[in-house]
């Protein structure tokens, strides 16, 4: 055997360009750089989650060994608060902190663990304040940011305290009666990504008085836009490098070490390194919406959906981050993808002193998809229909409508895919007795499976595809062919594991032609911007970008009779409008530019008198649109089922008084080999008309769905109605 | 302190500090940044690495111990400029996808096959679920597991 490495085009199999050098350990992760005289970076955090600042006293932690550098807030040089939709975070806290591990102070010294140290001897006097922690009681408490700025476009005037956004979608008669209705209230704890790869990245005096930042994120020029305020600078002077990224799933897209590296680089003028341990990850990035969701969905006799009635109120946390944009996501997709003509959805994120909240993969439809899929078997159940007739009779397609007034105008296999997953064979149950690895409780060896039961789930689910509402949402891509036909394309998209990197490749070679293409290194420095690696965007996008500047550049080399091209393009898919802040309407054609939808079986195992479960088999289909790289969106797929799962059966940021207490992997657990059944995806691929070679984003559905598919099996298995995620085994077993 | 030790079949000597642990010896100042730090409390195996032949969590071994003993990182798995068959079957696969895991999983494989020529799914997943990884729900590196193996 040996690795083909196959110069792929749009829709082979190709392997990993990088692959070899992560195989080998050669790739360069944002923690593996070095510079000549490089100091370590650390955050001193707040140990409260409210507090006010009454004083920082530093003169102790500069006399330690080693020590180059302490600064606080005052030493900000510029613009002291940021954010990607508000500016609502403070660089480094001041007056108060609002969360648990909210910086505070950074040191840089020649040891890491030096700098562990000083940070312990800054002192910080504080005066603890009392912690909004309830959300629901969140917009009765006193305001946390009452000077945040005007909200925007699409945003319901809503005077009360602490709320990040609300939005009512008001369609068709939000009074309308059916001939049966089912109720139920579903709450989802807060979840994290636990990307491997913590938080990191070195920063480089450039000598001039700007800095050259080289970190794991997944959109370079959104954090350009973001650091270059705070340091005083013009944009130019900070340029942000791409360093290996360990994983990402939204976890990346607020700012991290950006701002403190560059910094500290700036305040020593040496290169400076932060790394982030994995306790420092848990409280240093934003984390899912925990939600409570409020259901009511009514029906004919026959089972047609007549009125969908959902309240959801999502804790964001201390500070906005994308807040905004889950509230909206959450709303959007409340009814799942069903036809639903009347529908009252209300939709609320409010600030709290918890761990701020705001992307990961997903992005508000995991949250209601466990609600509404809850639903749609509770609705089977009271009309004695199956449950998979009940979804087909009420499936989504081209032509329907969503809830906000949209019309569905590209592809949207929601029948298909509920079709060709129902279709998968399932496996046959297990004889009894086995290895005690296969059975729940594994090698705990804790029954011998008198109390196990096998139960069968199903779930369908859909979320957009890139972003939404008017955002202006592009992504450049730029060519250079040499004389002798070599091409080199720059391109920021990130790769931060998804494998855009090759979608890049394989789309750049099928375009020119030629298999003689190098990818430049993805940076600020010398490309516009490609957007976020977010929203299940990146592969449609970076392919409409890479796409379009190829075709010119065969164009111009044409036109010139051959020599040297370098030409750049900026791709837009079409363009969406914002929400009616008072009906949550769309006020033009679209507020979303596309959907991509998946249905999922699973067979599990409960050990009902132990509440222990066992995944025993995942089957799936998924709308692909056009699978660019089959392998790649296989494995998309599998990841991505995996973190759903997790959030059905264990994982869950714990707090008391907004602490968080399991800042580790051992108190937060995320699904091992041992978790994972075999996973079988069918791809459904109908071209998306909107989309470059049809193809869509894939990252994000196999999440939206498998939380709900894996809960609806443990509810067949157990015949409770489990209305929480993580499934905690006292309430399988009914404590 | 000053601590002798051979790494990949070479000699390597380091002043360090007693507090360290061998991952960070092995990252930053040997020379070997190919071992991951995802946890630094040998829960997620990252940072795995083959010590006197037996698979360990380097950073739950403090550098001094690792005084006078031999230490296999990810990088010193090929021979000759070639990959090893694990590390070839991981690309082929498809196993990686951020890859911050794969060099932890990688030894792991090599550590599994040296011990079993052709584990069946059940000892393969035994075997490997000391290694967390968060992007490819594991599938795509059972099957490169078994490829290796070549079953």
């Amino acid at each position: 055997m040996s690795v083909q490495l196959e110069l792929g085009r749009v829709g082979e199999v190709v392997p990993r360009e990088d692959g070899i050098p992560k195989v080998t350990g050669q790739f360069a992760y944002s923690s593996d750089l070095q510079a000549a005289g490089m100091l370590w970076g650390h955050t001193l955090r707040s140990p409260h989650s409210h507090a006010r600042i009454v004083a920082i006293e530093i003169s102790e932690a500069v006399t330690m060994p080693g020590v180059h550098a302490v600064l606080t807030h005052e030493d900000v040089p510029g613009e002291k608060l940021y954010g990607l939709e508000f500016q609502d975070q403070p660089v480094l806290a001041f007056e108060r902190v609002r969360y648990f591990g909210e910086p505070v102070a950074l040191v840089a010294a020649e040891h890491p663990e030096q700098a562990r140290r000083a940070a312990e001897r800054i002192r910080v006097a504080y005066e603890p304040l009392e912690p909004i922690v309830d959300a629901e009681r969140a917009t009765e408490s006193e305001s946390l940011h009452p000077e945040r700025p005007t909200m925007g476009h699409g945003y319901r005037d809503d005077p009360r305290p602490n709320v990040v956004r609300s939005l009512v979608i008001r369609h068709g008669d939000p009074d309308a009666k059916g001939d049966v209705s089912v109720s139920g209230v579903y709450e989802v704890g807060i979840q994290d990504q636990a990307f491997l790869g913590p938080e990191s990245g070195l920063a480089v005096p450039d000598g001039e008085g700007g800095v050259d930042v080289y970190v794991a994120t997944q959109w370079l020029h959104v954090d350009r836009d973001q650091v270059a305020p705070c340091l005083g600078l013009q944009p130019e002077q900070v340029r942000i490098h791409l360093a290996g990224v360990g994983g990402a799933f939204g976890g990346r897209e607020d700012l991290s070490m950006q701002v403190h590296g560059a910094m500290l680089a700036l305040h020593t003028n040496r290169p400076v390194k932060v790394v982030y341990d994995r306790q420092e990850s848990f409280v240093g990035h934003i984390h899912r919406h925990p939600a409570k969701i409020w259901a009511e969905h009514r029906a004919t006799r026959d089972g047609k959906l007549v009125n969908v009635r959902v309240r959801i109120l999502l804790d964001g946390g201390a500070y906005a981050s994308s807040s905004t944009a889950v509230t909206s996501n959450a709303a959007s997709f409340a009814c799942g993808p069903y036809a639903v003509d009347n529908a009252l959805i209300e939709s609320l994120c409010v600030y709290t002193n918890n761990p701020p909240c705001g992307a990961m993969r997903g992005f508000g439809a995991v949250q209601v998809c466990f609600a509404h899929e809850a639903q749609m078997d509770k609705l089977a159940a009271e009309l004695d229909i199956d449950p998979i007739e009940l979804r087909l009779l009420n499936a989504l397609g081209p032509g329907g409508s969503l809830p906000t007034g949209q019309r569905v105008t590209g592809a949207l296999p929601v029948a298909e895919v509920i079709r060709r997953a129902a279709a998968l064979p399932l496996p046959e149950p297990e004889e009894l007795p086995r290895d005690p690895l296969r059975v729940p409780g594994g090698s705990g060896n804790t029954t011998r499976g008198e109390g196990v039961k096998r139960g069968v789930g199903f779930a369908v689910g859909f979320k957009n595809i890139g972003y939404s509402e008017g955002f202006d949402d592009y992504t450049a891509a730029r060519v250079r062919l040499a004389a002798d036909g070599n091409a080199e394309v720059h391109c920021a998209a990130a790769e931060v594991g998804q494998g855009v990197a090759n979608v890049i490749l394989q789309v750049a070679r099928t375009e020119l032609g030629t298999d003689d293409v190098t990818l430049a290194p993805h940076t600020t420095a010398t490309v516009d911007s490609a957007g976020s690696a977010s929203a299940s965007r990146m592969t449609w996008m970076a392919s409409g970008a890479v796409r379009d500047a190829c075709r010119a550049a065969l164009e111009e080399r044409e036109r010139n009779g051959g020599g040297e091209v370098d030409i750049e393009r900026i791709y837009r898919h079409p363009r969406t409008s914002p929400l009616d802040p008072e009906t949550g309407q769309t006020t033009g054609e679209r507020s979303h530019v596309a959907y991509a939808c998946a249905a999922m079986r699973v067979v599990a195992e409960v050990d009902v008198e132990l509440g222990l479960t066992r995944v025993v088999w995942i089957g799936t289909a998924q709308d692909v649109g056009k699978a660019v790289n089959p392998q790649a969106v296989t494995g998309q797929i599998e990841g991505g089922t995996a973190q759903g799962l997790g959030l059905a059966l264990m994982e869950e940021i714990q707090t008391r008084d907004g602490l968080i207490t399991n800042a580790s992997f051992t108190d937060y657990l995320i699904p091992t080999t041992l978790d994972m059944p075999p996973v079988v995806s069918e791809l459904v691929e109908e071209a998306e008309p909107d989309a470059p070679y049809g193809a869509k984003g894939v990252g994000e559905p196999p999440t939206v769905v498998s939380t709900a598919a894996v809960v609806a099996a443990l509810r067949a298995a157990t015949g409770r109605d489990l209305a929480r995620v993580p499934v905690r085994p006292d309430e399988i077993v009914g404590l | 302190m000053r601590i002798e030790l051979r790494v990949n079949g070479e000699p390597c000597e380091a002043d360090v500090w007693a507090g360290e642990s061998l991952l960070y010896v092995l990252r930053e100042r040997l020379g070997y940044p190919g071992s991951k730090n995802a946890c630094e409390q040998g829960e997620c195996g990252s940072c795995s690495v083959l010590y006197d032949g037996k698979l360990v969590c380097s950073c739950l071994v403090l550098a001094a111990q690792a005084d006078g003993h031999q230490v296999v990182t990810v990088e010193g798995l090929g021979e000759d400029g070639r990959l090893h068959r694990v590390q070839e079957a991981f690309v082929a696969a498809g196993a990686v996808q951020c890859g911050f895991c794969t060099p932890g999983l990688v030894v792991a494989a090599v550590d599994l096959l040296a011990h079993n020529a052709s584990p069946n799914d059940d000892e393969i997943r035994e075997a490997l679920s000391g290694n967390l990884c968060r992007c490819t729900g594991y599938a795509k590196i059972f099957d490169a597991v078994r490829l290796a193996a070549g079953t």
